[in-house]
């Protein structure tokens, strides 16, 4: 190769492996900062603030689902099935994805009497898509 | 087929909105991107032709 | 034609312009059949998916436009690269010409994001990994848009566009890996080259037929852009004006 072009082609892979180094410690830094959210056993434990937005997140505990009052409020519980659990209002149009054992965030603020009141409610997915007479096979619920 | 009837497949089980508004939108952009770049190359062929053709009557007189 | 006169001719645009016809057709024509054969596959015959229902075939259209954008953006990091060390003419064109493409099929995949992600997260937009990330990759889209705007003198333009184009490449493996980060809402990837996709084939084939589709779509997109990327900058030449006079431009 080209002298000329060696040198060139070094300065574009020093420019870039900078600016990787420089991204990948921000990442780092922003990674290890930021509380995505609290657990179940730190909203039952005072670990969370009280009477603050924050976002909060466990799994949809078995038979908890219950529609109280009006048409669209309903209440659940959320656990770490490790022994820490917490009651959850919510009003408005679940996900499709909410459902028991479905790992949910809540984003609301938790009272001072341990009932979280979610304005929103999110679902997490995984990558596995089944049509539905599969997933009836396998025994996973289908609602 | 996956659909019993032509009115459960406009409604997509009550997410009709979502999904047609993906999938018209997808359209959209495909059309969109061979046809803009089909004008434009129209529009400026033409451009480039009668430039050339200015030009070579030009020469021709001057030939002349 | 060894890989040594392949690389030189490269260097030529006009060498490129009269090969390139015959691939448009080629590949349009591939992208056609594929994205239709895909697309109805997907809305009409594909079952649903037992948690998301219909809402589901999205993916069909979300995910081939994903990777597409990616895949735009390699393709002019690359082309960043060989124009700073080698400063080829046709790859400032592909810098170029990528951009108008890439971006559309960036906008779709967060738009079709959004809409997907509003029956099945509960939300239009979540800040996590994934999504901001994708956003990125729209701002280096505008930036590159911007940048050869804004720079009059085109041999600059070119080489900041380059050098942009080259580090924005960091955000792709971000990209890639995002679905992993602890915590991300956005499912990990449907199809990977390494795996056996995590649903049946009556589900995954047609995503398959409308991801090539959609690549056969960009290599067309790409080969007539540049083609009338080539007769803007050579307009003053010779062979040009005879390709016009003679009608077969």
């Amino acid at each position: 190769m080209h002298p000329k072009r060696r040198n060139r082609l070094f300065s574009v892979l020093f420019l870039f492996a900078g600016a990787g180094i420089s991204v990948a410690f921000v990442l780092v830094a922003l990674n290890e900062n930021i509380n995505l959210f609290y657990p179940p056993d730190k909203v039952v434990g005072g670990g969370a603030p009280v009477d603050t937005q924050i976002r909060a997140g466990g799994m949809v505990l078995e038979g908890s689902i219950a529609r109280v009052g009006e048409a669209l409020d309903v209440q659940f519980v959320l656990t770490d099935y490790q022994g820490s659990q917490f009651p959850v209002i919510y009003s408005g149009i679940l996900p499709d994805l909410f459902g028991e054992g479905q790992g949910v965030l809540v984003q609301g603020r938790l009272g001072a009497d341990g009932l979280f009141r979610a304005h929103q409610v999110l679902a997490k997915h995984d990558e596995n898509y089944m049509p539905p007479e599969l997933a009836d096979l396998k025994g996973l619920k289908n609602e | 087929m996956s659909f019993d009837s032509f009115a459960d497949f406009i409604a997509m089980g009550g997410h009709g909105f979502y999904v047609w508004f993906s999938y018209g939108a997808s359209m959209l952009v495909v059309v969109a991107n061979v046809v803009v770049v089909r004008r434009s190359r129209l529009r400026y062929i033409r451009e480039l032709t009668d430039m050339a053709r200015r030009q070579r009557n030009a020469e021709a007189v001057s030939h002349s | 034609m060894t890989l040594k006169t392949l690389w030189h001719r490269l260097g030529s645009p006009r060498w490129f312009y009269q090969i390139s016809r015959p691939w448009i057709y080629v590949l349009g024509i591939l992208a056609l059949v594929l994205l239709v054969t895909g697309t109805v596959w997907g809305l009409v015959f594909a079952p649903m998916d037992y948690q998301q229902h219909d809402s589901f075939r999205i993916m069909y259209v979300h995910v081939p436009a994903a990777m597409v954008a990616q895949s735009a953006y390699i393709v002019m990091g690359f082309a960043g690269v060989l124009l700073l060390v080698w400063r080829m003419k046709l790859a400032d064109m592909v810098l170029a010409t990528v951009v108008p493409f890439g971006m559309s099929m960036t906008v779709f995949a967060l738009v079709t994001g959004a809409v997907w992600g509003k029956p099945t997260w509960g939300a239009w937009w979540v800040w996590d990994a994934r999504t901001t990330s994708m956003l990125v990759l729209l701002f280096l889209y505008f930036g590159l848009y911007a940048l050869r705007q804004a720079i009059a003198r085109p041999e600059a333009a070119a080489r900041a566009c380059a050098v942009l184009a080259v580090v924005g490449m960091i955000n792709i493996p971000i990209i890639k890996y995002s679905v992993n980060f602890a915590l991300t809402l956005h499912q990990k990837a449907s199809f990977t080259l390494t795996e056996a996709p995590s649903m049946p084939p009556e589900m995954w084939l047609p995503l398959a037929l409308n991801v090539l589709g959609v690549y056969c779509l960009f290599g067309a997109n790409l080969l007539s852009r540049l083609r009338l990327e080539i007769l803007r900058r050579e307009r003053g030449t010779q062979w040009v004006r005879d390709l016009v006079l003679s009608g077969s431009a």
